[in-house]
Protein backbone atom coordinates (compact mmCIF):
# COMPACT_ATOMS: atom_id res chain seq x y z
CA UNK A 1 0.00 0.00 0.00
CA UNK A 2 1.13 3.56 -0.64
CA UNK A 3 -0.23 6.99 0.16
CA UNK A 4 0.11 10.30 -1.62
CA UNK A 5 2.36 12.83 0.14
CA UNK A 6 0.68 16.23 0.48
CA UNK A 7 3.07 18.15 2.76
CA UNK A 8 6.43 19.63 1.85
CA UNK A 9 9.31 17.50 3.05
CA UNK A 10 13.02 16.99 2.42
CA UNK A 11 12.52 13.20 2.53
CA UNK A 12 12.22 12.40 -1.17
CA UNK A 13 9.10 10.34 -1.95
CA UNK A 14 8.63 7.90 -4.80
CA UNK A 15 6.96 9.15 -7.97
CA UNK A 16 3.99 7.24 -9.37
CA UNK A 17 2.94 8.10 -12.94
CA UNK A 18 -0.69 8.83 -13.82
CA UNK A 19 -0.07 7.60 -17.37
CA UNK A 20 1.57 4.39 -18.52
CA UNK A 21 5.32 4.89 -19.07
CA UNK A 22 7.09 3.61 -22.16
CA UNK A 23 7.89 -0.10 -21.84
CA UNK A 24 11.66 -0.31 -22.13
CA UNK A 25 11.39 -3.63 -23.96
CA UNK A 26 9.28 -1.93 -26.64
CA UNK A 27 11.24 1.36 -26.85
CA UNK A 28 12.25 2.65 -30.27
CA UNK A 29 15.94 3.27 -31.12
CA UNK A 30 15.28 7.02 -30.73
CA UNK A 31 13.79 6.48 -27.28
CA UNK A 32 16.67 4.26 -26.18
CA UNK A 33 19.13 6.91 -27.35
CA UNK A 34 17.30 9.66 -25.45
CA UNK A 35 17.07 7.43 -22.38
CA UNK A 36 20.85 6.83 -22.54
CA UNK A 37 20.18 3.13 -22.22
CA UNK A 38 23.33 1.08 -22.75
CA UNK A 39 24.12 -2.57 -21.94
CA UNK A 40 25.78 -1.37 -18.72
CA UNK A 41 23.06 1.14 -17.85
CA UNK A 42 19.56 -0.30 -18.05
CA UNK A 43 18.08 1.40 -14.96
CA UNK A 44 15.66 4.12 -16.03
CA UNK A 45 13.21 5.86 -13.69
CA UNK A 46 9.44 5.76 -14.22
CA UNK A 47 9.55 9.53 -14.68
CA UNK A 48 12.05 9.41 -17.53
CA UNK A 49 10.21 6.48 -19.12
CA UNK A 50 7.04 8.59 -18.98
CA UNK A 51 8.76 11.54 -20.68
CA UNK A 52 10.11 9.16 -23.35
CA UNK A 53 6.62 9.32 -24.90
CA UNK A 54 7.84 12.68 -26.30
CA UNK A 55 11.37 11.75 -27.24
CA UNK A 56 12.13 14.96 -29.14
CA UNK A 57 11.45 17.07 -26.03
CA UNK A 58 13.26 14.69 -23.69
CA UNK A 59 16.40 14.74 -25.84
CA UNK A 60 16.77 18.51 -25.66
CA UNK A 61 15.46 19.08 -22.14
CA UNK A 62 17.95 16.91 -20.24
CA UNK A 63 21.11 18.79 -21.35
CA UNK A 64 19.30 22.12 -20.90
CA UNK A 65 18.32 21.17 -17.34
CA UNK A 66 21.91 20.22 -16.51
CA UNK A 67 23.33 23.43 -18.00
CA UNK A 68 20.95 25.67 -16.06
CA UNK A 69 21.47 23.92 -12.73
CA UNK A 70 25.12 22.88 -12.91
CA UNK A 71 27.16 24.96 -15.40
CA UNK A 72 30.08 26.75 -13.78
CA UNK A 73 30.18 30.46 -12.93
CA UNK A 74 27.34 32.79 -12.02
CA UNK A 75 25.04 31.91 -9.16
CA UNK A 76 26.03 29.28 -6.58
CA UNK A 77 24.52 25.80 -6.80
CA UNK A 78 22.65 26.29 -3.52
CA UNK A 79 21.08 29.57 -4.61
CA UNK A 80 19.94 28.04 -7.90
CA UNK A 81 18.31 25.32 -5.78
CA UNK A 82 16.53 28.06 -3.81
CA UNK A 83 15.03 29.32 -7.08
CA UNK A 84 13.90 25.77 -7.86
CA UNK A 85 12.35 25.40 -4.39
CA UNK A 86 10.43 28.68 -4.74
CA UNK A 87 8.86 27.59 -8.02
CA UNK A 88 8.07 24.14 -6.63
CA UNK A 89 6.34 25.65 -3.59
CA UNK A 90 4.19 27.95 -5.76
CA UNK A 91 3.20 25.03 -8.00
CA UNK A 92 2.96 22.68 -5.01
CA UNK A 93 5.19 20.10 -6.64
CA UNK A 94 5.94 18.06 -3.52
CA UNK A 95 8.39 15.78 -5.31
CA UNK A 96 10.49 18.57 -6.89
CA UNK A 97 10.46 20.56 -3.65
CA UNK A 98 11.76 17.53 -1.74
CA UNK A 99 14.56 16.74 -4.17
CA UNK A 100 15.79 20.31 -4.32
CA UNK A 101 15.34 21.09 -0.63
CA UNK A 102 17.44 18.01 0.12
CA UNK A 103 20.11 19.20 -2.33
CA UNK A 104 20.04 22.72 -0.88
CA UNK A 105 20.50 21.36 2.65
CA UNK A 106 23.42 19.17 1.55
CA UNK A 107 25.12 21.95 -0.40
CA UNK A 108 24.72 24.38 2.49
CA UNK A 109 25.41 21.70 5.09
CA UNK A 110 22.39 23.14 6.90
CA UNK A 111 18.66 22.52 6.99
CA UNK A 112 17.97 25.98 8.41
CA UNK A 113 16.63 27.64 5.24
CA UNK A 114 14.44 24.77 4.10
CA UNK A 115 13.19 24.13 7.65
CA UNK A 116 12.01 27.74 7.76
CA UNK A 117 10.44 27.61 4.31
CA UNK A 118 8.53 24.42 5.02
CA UNK A 119 7.34 25.50 8.48
CA UNK A 120 6.83 29.26 8.00
CA UNK A 121 5.83 29.20 4.34
CA UNK A 122 6.57 31.86 1.78
CA UNK A 123 6.98 34.61 4.41
CA UNK A 124 9.79 32.70 6.12
CA UNK A 125 12.37 34.74 8.03
CA UNK A 126 15.40 34.38 5.73
CA UNK A 127 18.65 36.34 5.38
CA UNK A 128 18.23 39.51 3.26
CA UNK A 129 19.99 37.86 0.28
CA UNK A 130 18.00 34.60 0.49
CA UNK A 131 14.78 36.57 1.03
CA UNK A 132 15.39 38.66 -2.10
CA UNK A 133 16.17 35.52 -4.13
CA UNK A 134 13.19 33.56 -2.83
CA UNK A 135 10.71 36.43 -3.22
CA UNK A 136 11.76 37.16 -6.81
CA UNK A 137 11.62 33.47 -7.79
CA UNK A 138 8.26 32.99 -6.05
CA UNK A 139 6.66 35.94 -7.82
CA UNK A 140 8.12 34.98 -11.19
CA UNK A 141 6.58 31.52 -10.72
CA UNK A 142 2.99 32.63 -10.10
CA UNK A 143 0.29 31.82 -12.67
CA UNK A 144 0.64 35.34 -14.01
CA UNK A 145 4.26 36.27 -13.19
CA UNK A 146 4.19 39.20 -10.75
CA UNK A 147 7.89 39.87 -10.10
CA UNK A 148 8.37 43.64 -10.29
CA UNK A 149 11.04 46.27 -10.73
CA UNK A 150 11.14 46.55 -6.93
CA UNK A 151 11.87 42.82 -6.65
CA UNK A 152 14.66 43.20 -9.22
CA UNK A 153 16.03 46.18 -7.29
CA UNK A 154 16.00 44.07 -4.11
CA UNK A 155 18.19 41.48 -5.84
CA UNK A 156 20.71 44.15 -6.81
CA UNK A 157 20.61 45.71 -3.33
CA UNK A 158 21.35 42.26 -1.92
CA UNK A 159 24.53 42.21 -4.00
CA UNK A 160 23.61 39.89 -6.87
CA UNK A 161 25.50 40.41 -10.13
CA UNK A 162 23.78 40.36 -13.53
CA UNK A 163 25.19 36.86 -14.11
CA UNK A 164 23.71 35.66 -10.82
CA UNK A 165 20.35 37.28 -11.55
CA UNK A 166 20.25 35.62 -14.97
CA UNK A 167 20.96 32.24 -13.38
CA UNK A 168 18.15 32.83 -10.88
CA UNK A 169 15.72 33.69 -13.68
CA UNK A 170 16.75 30.53 -15.53
CA UNK A 171 16.65 28.16 -12.56
CA UNK A 172 13.30 29.32 -11.21
CA UNK A 173 11.78 29.39 -14.72
CA UNK A 174 13.14 25.91 -15.40
CA UNK A 175 11.05 24.64 -12.52
CA UNK A 176 8.02 26.28 -14.04
CA UNK A 177 8.70 23.64 -16.68
CA UNK A 178 9.73 20.71 -14.46
CA UNK A 179 6.83 21.18 -12.03
CA UNK A 180 4.34 21.06 -14.91
CA UNK A 181 5.65 17.62 -15.80
CA UNK A 182 6.34 16.08 -12.42
CA UNK A 183 3.28 17.44 -10.56
CA UNK A 184 0.88 16.97 -13.47
CA UNK A 185 1.92 13.56 -14.79
CA UNK A 186 2.29 11.76 -11.46
CA UNK A 187 1.87 11.61 -7.69
CA UNK A 188 4.49 11.74 -4.92
CA UNK A 189 3.91 8.58 -2.87
CA UNK A 190 5.30 6.84 0.19
CA UNK A 191 4.82 3.14 0.82
CA UNK A 192 3.05 2.54 4.12
CA UNK A 193 5.80 0.57 5.82
CA UNK A 194 8.26 3.44 5.37
CA UNK A 195 5.95 6.18 6.65
CA UNK B 1 20.29 31.83 -36.18
CA UNK B 2 22.34 34.16 -33.97
CA UNK B 3 21.92 34.20 -30.22
CA UNK B 4 19.87 37.41 -30.35
CA UNK B 5 17.54 35.98 -32.98
CA UNK B 6 16.26 33.25 -30.64
CA UNK B 7 12.60 33.70 -29.79
CA UNK B 8 13.34 34.15 -26.09
CA UNK B 9 15.84 36.99 -26.50
CA UNK B 10 13.83 38.63 -29.29
CA UNK B 11 10.66 38.63 -27.18
CA UNK B 12 12.62 39.99 -24.22
CA UNK B 13 13.98 42.82 -26.37
CA UNK B 14 17.59 41.87 -25.53
CA UNK B 15 19.94 43.19 -28.19
CA UNK B 16 23.64 42.63 -28.66
CA UNK B 17 26.10 44.98 -26.98
CA UNK B 18 24.32 45.93 -23.74
CA UNK B 19 24.89 44.91 -20.15
CA UNK B 20 22.19 42.25 -20.26
CA UNK B 21 23.47 40.99 -23.58
CA UNK B 22 26.85 40.42 -21.93
CA UNK B 23 25.19 38.29 -19.25
CA UNK B 24 23.21 36.39 -21.89
CA UNK B 25 26.43 35.71 -23.80
CA UNK B 26 27.80 33.90 -20.74
CA UNK B 27 24.87 31.49 -21.03
CA UNK B 28 24.69 31.38 -24.83
CA UNK B 29 24.49 27.56 -24.73
CA UNK B 30 21.35 27.78 -22.60
CA UNK B 31 19.58 30.17 -24.97
CA UNK B 32 20.55 27.99 -27.92
CA UNK B 33 19.20 24.88 -26.17
CA UNK B 34 16.05 26.81 -25.23
CA UNK B 35 15.50 27.48 -28.94
CA UNK B 36 16.05 23.77 -29.68
CA UNK B 37 13.47 22.92 -27.02
CA UNK B 38 11.02 25.39 -28.60
CA UNK B 39 11.52 23.67 -31.95
CA UNK B 40 10.90 20.29 -30.29
CA UNK B 41 7.58 21.25 -28.71
CA UNK B 42 6.24 23.75 -31.28
CA UNK B 43 7.44 22.13 -34.48
CA UNK B 44 8.26 18.46 -33.77
CA UNK B 45 8.72 15.85 -36.48
CA UNK B 46 6.32 13.55 -34.62
CA UNK B 47 3.30 15.72 -33.79
CA UNK B 48 1.12 13.01 -32.32
CA UNK B 49 -2.44 14.36 -32.17
CA UNK B 50 -1.33 17.99 -32.14
CA UNK B 51 -0.29 19.54 -35.48
CA UNK B 52 2.00 22.57 -35.58
CA UNK B 53 -0.77 25.15 -35.99
CA UNK B 54 -2.64 23.84 -32.95
CA UNK B 55 0.57 23.85 -30.93
CA UNK B 56 1.27 27.46 -31.95
CA UNK B 57 -2.30 28.44 -31.03
CA UNK B 58 -1.99 26.84 -27.60
CA UNK B 59 1.42 28.48 -27.03
CA UNK B 60 -0.11 31.86 -27.92
CA UNK B 61 -2.97 31.21 -25.52
CA UNK B 62 -0.63 30.26 -22.66
CA UNK B 63 1.48 33.39 -23.22
CA UNK B 64 -1.61 35.61 -23.43
CA UNK B 65 -3.06 34.18 -20.20
CA UNK B 66 0.28 34.96 -18.54
CA UNK B 67 -0.13 38.54 -19.83
CA UNK B 68 2.75 38.33 -22.32
CA UNK B 69 1.14 39.70 -25.47
CA UNK B 70 4.47 40.09 -27.26
CA UNK B 71 5.19 36.36 -27.05
CA UNK B 72 1.51 35.56 -27.68
CA UNK B 73 1.52 37.50 -30.94
CA UNK B 74 4.71 35.78 -32.09
CA UNK B 75 3.14 32.36 -31.60
CA UNK B 76 -0.26 33.36 -32.98
CA UNK B 77 1.41 34.09 -36.34
CA UNK B 78 1.88 30.33 -36.80
CA UNK B 79 -1.57 29.35 -35.53
CA UNK B 80 -3.13 29.22 -39.00
CA UNK B 81 -6.78 28.24 -38.77
CA UNK B 82 -6.52 27.56 -35.04
CA UNK B 83 -6.64 31.20 -33.98
CA UNK B 84 -10.03 30.18 -32.53
CA UNK B 85 -8.16 29.18 -29.38
CA UNK B 86 -5.16 31.54 -29.50
CA UNK B 87 -6.61 34.03 -27.09
CA UNK B 88 -8.14 33.44 -23.67
CA UNK B 89 -11.59 34.77 -24.55
CA UNK B 90 -12.01 32.01 -27.16
CA UNK B 91 -12.48 28.36 -26.29
CA UNK B 92 -12.63 26.75 -29.73
CA UNK B 93 -16.03 25.16 -29.26
CA UNK B 94 -17.00 21.90 -27.64
CA UNK B 95 -14.58 19.74 -29.65
CA UNK B 96 -11.63 21.27 -27.85
CA UNK B 97 -13.27 22.03 -24.49
CA UNK B 98 -11.44 19.33 -22.50
CA UNK B 99 -8.12 20.09 -24.17
CA UNK B 100 -8.33 23.84 -23.64
CA UNK B 101 -9.51 23.49 -20.03
CA UNK B 102 -6.57 21.20 -19.29
CA UNK B 103 -4.03 23.53 -20.91
CA UNK B 104 -5.42 26.55 -19.03
CA UNK B 105 -5.24 24.73 -15.70
CA UNK B 106 -1.74 23.30 -16.17
CA UNK B 107 -0.44 26.67 -17.31
CA UNK B 108 -2.16 28.94 -14.81
CA UNK B 109 -3.20 26.88 -11.80
CA UNK B 110 -0.59 24.13 -11.71
CA UNK B 111 -0.95 23.49 -8.00
CA UNK B 112 -4.62 22.55 -8.44
CA UNK B 113 -3.99 19.75 -10.96
CA UNK B 114 -5.10 16.34 -9.68
CA UNK B 115 -5.31 12.80 -11.03
CA UNK B 116 -8.85 13.49 -12.24
CA UNK B 117 -7.56 16.07 -14.72
CA UNK B 118 -5.48 13.39 -16.43
CA UNK B 119 -8.38 10.92 -16.24
CA UNK B 120 -10.65 13.41 -18.05
CA UNK B 121 -8.22 13.60 -20.96
CA UNK B 122 -7.94 9.80 -21.06
CA UNK B 123 -11.73 9.48 -20.98
CA UNK B 124 -11.92 11.93 -23.90
CA UNK B 125 -9.73 9.58 -25.93
CA UNK B 126 -6.38 11.37 -25.60
CA UNK B 127 -3.56 8.80 -25.58
CA UNK B 128 -0.97 8.72 -22.82
CA UNK B 129 1.75 9.69 -25.32
CA UNK B 130 -0.29 12.72 -26.39
CA UNK B 131 -0.89 13.71 -22.76
CA UNK B 132 2.89 13.80 -22.29
CA UNK B 133 3.33 15.80 -25.52
CA UNK B 134 0.71 18.29 -24.35
CA UNK B 135 2.34 18.70 -20.93
CA UNK B 136 5.75 19.27 -22.54
CA UNK B 137 4.29 22.02 -24.71
CA UNK B 138 2.55 23.80 -21.83
CA UNK B 139 5.54 23.36 -19.54
CA UNK B 140 8.02 24.73 -22.07
CA UNK B 141 5.95 27.84 -22.79
CA UNK B 142 5.51 28.41 -19.04
CA UNK B 143 9.33 28.35 -18.74
CA UNK B 144 9.84 30.66 -21.72
CA UNK B 145 7.25 33.20 -20.51
CA UNK B 146 9.12 33.48 -17.20
CA UNK B 147 12.59 33.75 -18.73
CA UNK B 148 11.31 36.55 -20.97
CA UNK B 149 9.61 38.32 -18.04
CA UNK B 150 12.78 38.09 -15.95
CA UNK B 151 14.99 39.40 -18.75
CA UNK B 152 12.69 42.37 -19.29
CA UNK B 153 12.94 43.20 -15.60
CA UNK B 154 16.74 42.97 -15.80
CA UNK B 155 16.68 45.56 -18.55
CA UNK B 156 14.26 47.76 -16.71
CA UNK B 157 11.59 47.15 -19.34
CA UNK B 158 8.00 47.14 -18.19
CA UNK B 159 6.52 43.63 -18.38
Amino acid sequence: MSRIVHKFTRRVPEWRPRVTPVNLDEATPEQLDALKVTPSNTKVSAYVLTLAHDVESLSVRSPLFNAIMYDEGGMSRAERELGAIAASMVNRCIYCAAVHADRHAKLEKSTDVTDKLFTQGTDADLSPRDAAIFTFARKLSEGVPSASADDMAALREAGLTDEEILDLILSSSLFGWANRLMHVLGDPVRTEDTV
Amino acid sequence: MSLFETTTLLAAGAKGGGQIADAAQTRANIFEMTQAAEDAVLRPKDCGAFPHDLRAALAARIAARAKDMELAQRYAQAAGARTDISYPAQNGGTDDAVLVAFVDKVAGATKDIAADDIAQLQNAGVSDADIVRLCELVAFVAYQVRVVAGLRLMQGTKT
